[in-house]
């Protein structure tokens, strides 16, 4: 009991003298998982839409296999992208490995799937209150993709959230394509998972503070956001 | 009205739907032509907005066709219009709404300007042109929906039961738009349940019953003579099924 009330007390004491190497480390974190999750939107809303609205053949395997996805392994995603990016895989030549951009590319394979097959709900639910009104004003499925993709945006938050919750709890990819190196590839979680191990419960248990703080915060701050803006709108 | 020239007459011929085994239209043959307003009217169940829906092409037939006669058919787009009875209204501003539908129909934005302002002008929306549509009464947004319908100019507009869920003040505003609307030379095809916007509203009258096209004729004479049972029943007032 007496450790566990020690670790708190050294966390807290990390987080309030701002230490420059926990700060490092929860910046790279935000940068890494922010930015995996605004690529991952900017294929998945599409995409996700795009599924819910074309009819083609296949379309019901596509969407089933977006929601399989969705339960890929970090550690199957790691892999495979280290593969790709190692010397001897087809990107090697551009260096990529135990960079953050690799782990950028790691996660947004990660949550691609993810925020596609929430959007494809979002939106085919959508269309079953819009489908009549669109096509009688003339819209088409390429063109109703945007429509409903804007009219879903206070669903697709919480979708969009759903990803970056996912990028950001995530430790098994960025361990293997980022290497958990000190001052270059080392974020939240692979820095917890190494303190761990290491028996330096303080500092993991700070990261862990501060990675559920950040976590409400964002969260937080989406629904406040919704919430005064669903009225207007 | 336009260079092409009219669509109209829309002809329906041996119209039939079918679902999960039921008839729900059942061998409908008319002819819609330019000019009187054409009212749709029956009793809840009678298929009256499943047949707008057939004319405009939201719902395939299962037999028969649907065909635009009018020399500027050929080729046309989507010269025509469709107020529903719950019309759905975008998550945005009540002049945005009216935006896009003009966008969808290719207008330019230097155009489209001008034109959702004359639209909202004519409806009396303008003061609520900045409001999200969504925060509208059930009138206002119906009212929209006419404003939105109405901006492409279309030379047919169906509207299913456009009043159906209003007061009398907000109906009343309603059918004042849809005679505006009817003096731009637009043709006016509705459907109602409600024998006295029929009488107000209808220069003809097209009377179905489960499906069934039983009467079609001048208002005038449709009330004064029905000449099927079941019309005269209905016109009495009397429970239909």
């Amino acid at each position: 009991m007496s450790d566990i009330a020690q670790a708190f007390a050294a966390a807290f004491g990390l987080i309030v003298s701002r230490d420059p190497g926990l700060l490092e480390i929860v910046l790279l974190s935000l940068r890494v998982s922010l930015t995996a999750v605004t690529l991952a939107s900017l294929v998945g809303l599409p995409l996700g839409a795009a599924v819910a609205l074309f009819r083609f053949p296949g379309r019901r395997a596509v969407a089933v296999l977006l929601s399989a996805l969705m339960g890929l392994p970090p550690v199957v995603v790691g892999l495979i992208v280290y593969l790709l990016l190692s010397r001897s895989g087809p990107f090697g030549v551009l260096g990529l490995l135990f960079t953050p951009l690799a782990m950028i590319v790691a996660q947004t394979v990660l949550i691609a799937p993810i925020v596609a097959a929430l959007a494809r709900q979002v939106v085919e639910d959508l269309w079953a209150e819009y489908g009549e009104q669109l096509r009688s004003l003339g819209a088409t499925p390429g063109s109703a993709i945007w429509t409903l993709l804007w009219d879903g945006r206070f669903s697709l938050v919480t979708t969009v959230l759903a990803g970056f919750g996912r990028a950001s709890a995530e430790v098994g990819a960025v361990m293997i394509v980022g290497g958990n190196i000190d001052h270059v590839t080392r974020v939240m979680t692979t820095a917890i998972a190494l303190e761990t191990s290491k028996g330096d419960l303080p500092l993991a248990l700070g990261l862990g503070l501060i990675l559920i703080a950040l976590s409400l915060l964002i969260n937080g701050a989406a629904f406040v956001l919704r919430d005064s803006t669903r009225g207007r709108a | 009205m336009t260079a092409t020239g009219t669509i109209l007459p829309l002809q329906l011929d041996g119209l039939a739907f079918e679902a999960a085994g039921k008839r729900l239209i059942d061998g409908i043959s008319l002819t819609l032509g330019v000019g009187p307003r054409t009212v749709i009217l029956g009793p809840n169940g009678a298929g009256k907005s499943l047949l707008l829906r057939l004319c405009h092409g939201l719902v395939q037939p299962t037999a028969g066709a649907v065909r635009w006669h009018g020399p500027g058919a050929v080729g046309n787009g989507r010269r025509q219009a469709m107020v529903f009875q719950h019309p759905v209204m975008l998550r945005r501003s009540a002049a945005a709404n009216i935006d896009y539908a003009l966008r969808l129909k290719g207008i330019p934005r230097t155009l489209r300007r001008a034109r959702v302002r004359e639209v909202l002008d004519d409806t009396g929306l303008t003061p609520l042109a900045h409001r999200p549509a969504r925060t509208l009464s059930i009138g206002e947004q119906q009212r929209l929906a006419l404003a939105r319908a109405w901006a492409a100019a279309p030379e047919v507009l169906f509207l299913d039961e456009p009043t159906a869920n209003l007061d009398p003040a907000a109906t009343r505003a309603i059918e004042e738009v849809i005679g505006a609307i009817d003096l731009t030379g637009t043709k006016i095809v509705m459907t109602t349940h409600d024998l006295g916007q029929a009488r107000r509203l209808a220069d003809e009258i097209v009377f179905l019953h489960r499906g069934r096209l039983l009467e079609q004729r001048p208002t005038a004479e449709f009330f004064a003579k029905p000449a099927t049972s079941e019309a005269a029943a209905f016109i009495a007032g009397k429970l239909l099924w």
